[in-house]
């Protein structure tokens, strides 16, 4: 066979895959970074200043950081393009899914519709969210993010972002690995168990981990509601410069 | 032990089939309801010819083997794909509902064409040997001979029956009709393991190397956990994807 090889379904496939692992491993660092607001406002104001390069560069450039959030959007917009392929597409495509889907009562093949959903509804969720820092980069702190996230009303969108992120990251973990890992065959079944488990370890890990934060900033929010806007003055003043 | 034990009494078994005779212009498809009793060690072939002998000799459906060989008797059973004659009435519930499995061409109630489909695929994926000048090959010569490790590895890949289950347990399957399946990804490594067939990585690109191959498999592992032969389904597709992604 001496025809010309197609070799764009075979990049398509590796470029899914490869945009997912590359957004699962900027999730599951952003949720420890954001979360950093649970040890206090001040180490929140440092992990804020570390992404603005405060700490190598003489000022914080907040430009770097809708520089970061345009590389994550087009990682997204890359992988939903992918993705998108795999959507079904019309009328009966989603009847017999439904009805296979109701049918086998199969948890991976269910995991998948979840996956399906919640990428849907990430196409919305994680472009506001991305928007508003990519707009307003300097609009993150202690206070400036609880004032977004209270008074703001932007815990709406956290929380239904928050759940649609890590059921998809953590299932989309599960499915790379099954989908590429070179198992041995005999011993393919129990890796599979474990990975399971571990999947649904770390989701529940990271559900707990963002709702703690999440419910933290909506505290701080909540009690800093009458001077909304206001920047937080960190106690001991190591970065020199008025917080956010 | 103080009482002589004695059998419980046996459940009556409600059988719903889903029944339809596409020859039939007059025939609508309908849920039918059979009562029978359940014997010892019934399998589901068992309560079947049970009830075309007893009730209603018009039922389709196909065996042959009745040991979970020759793959005919693939069916959905309370919503998943199985093999009937495998599958033992004490391990369902009073109620079982059975249904032909989809995707294939309906011959009658159970009764579903998988050897056409089978042979398109066949056709389609070229899953025989392809070797040069196998016509001036002495068939009275022995064989030259290959290790019986990578035999074994044919042979366990060689068990698929072609029953159909992992094409309707396959949701890939069921939004794409031209996608191959397990089955069908599962001969071409079977014969790209084999040493007699000459083609290369490249040769079985072309053949599954797309949406309707092996980049349209989702994972969903239906075909895993649902193949009444339990071959290892997952390794083999996952191993297909890392050749083909690497050619």
């Amino acid at each position: 066979m001496a025809k010309q090889l197609n070799l764009w379904p075979a990049r398509m496939d590796v470029l899914q895959s490869l945009t997912g692992l590359l957004l699962v491993m900027f999730i599951w660092g952003h949720m420890f970074f954001e979360s950093s607001i649970l040890l206090g406002k001040d180490a929140m104001l440092w992990v804020t200043r570390m992404f603005e390069g405060a700490h190598v560069l003489d000022k914080p450039y907040p430009i770097l950081v809708s520089g970061a959030v345009a590389a994550v959007f087009l990682l997204i917009a890359v992988h939903a393009i992918l993705a998108l392929r795999k959507f079904p597409s019309s009328y009966s495509q989603y009847h017999n899914l439904h009805r296979h889907i109701g049918a086998m009562r199969h948890a991976d093949t269910t995991l998948w519709y979840v996956q399906v959903i919640t990428g849907f509804a990430m196409f919305f969720l994680a472009s506001t969210h991305l928007f508003v820092v990519f707009v307003q980069p300097d609009n993150i702190g202690p206070y400036a993010s609880s004032d977004r996230i209270w008074s703001g009303r932007f815990w709406i969108l956290y929380v239904l972002l928050l759940i649609s992120v890590h059921l998809h990251a953590g299932v989309g973990m599960y499915r790379l690995a099954m989908k590429w890992w070179p198992f041995k065959a005999q011993t393919a079944p129990l890796a599979r168990q474990r990975l399971k488990l571990a999947m649904w370890c770390v989701i529940g890990f990271f559900l707990v981990l963002g709702s703690a934060s999440l419910l933290t900033y909506m505290k701080i929010g909540y009690d800093h509601a009458d001077r909304a806007g206001e920047r937080y003055k960190p106690v001991s003043s190591s970065t020199g410069q008025a917080g956010h | 032990m103080k009482q002589i034990p004695v059998k419980q009494l046996a459940r009556t078994l409600h059988i719903q089939i889903l029944r339809h005779n596409p020859c039939d212009p007059q025939s609508e498809p309908r849920l039918q309801t059979f009562e029978l009793e359940e014997a010892d060690a019934m399998t589901l072939f068992i309560a079947l010819s049970d009830i075309r002998e007893n009730q209603d000799p018009s039922l389709q459906f196909d065996f042959v083997c009745r040991a979970g060989i020759c793959g005919s008797c693939g069916m959905i059973i309370n919503g998943r794909p199985g093999l009937a004659c495998r599958t033992l009435t004490k391990d369902l519930p009073d109620r079982i509902t059975l249904a032909p499995l989809p995707a294939f061409e309906l011959i009658g109630d159970l009764s579903v064409n998988t050897g056409k489909w089978m042979r398109g695929m066949s056709e389609q994926l070229e899953t025989w040997v392809h070797s040069q000048g196998l016509e001036q090959t002495s068939i009275d010569s022995l064989e030259t001979t290959m290790e019986p490790e990578l035999a074994e590895q044919l042979y366990e890949l060689e068990r698929c029956i072609e029953c159909g289950c992992c094409i309707a347990a396959c949701g890939t399957a069921q939004m794409r009709e031209d996608f191959v399946g397990a089955v069908g990804l599962n001969q071409i490594t079977r014969f790209q393991l084999d040493p007699r067939d000459e083609r290369s990585d490249a040769d079985y690109y072309q053949l599954v190397g797309d949406d309707s191959g092996v980049f349209g498999c989702m994972t969903l592992l239906g075909c895993e956990d649902m193949c009444p032969k339990q071959l290892p389904l997952a390794t083999q597709i996952a191993f297909l994807r890392r050749r083909m992604a690497s050619v």
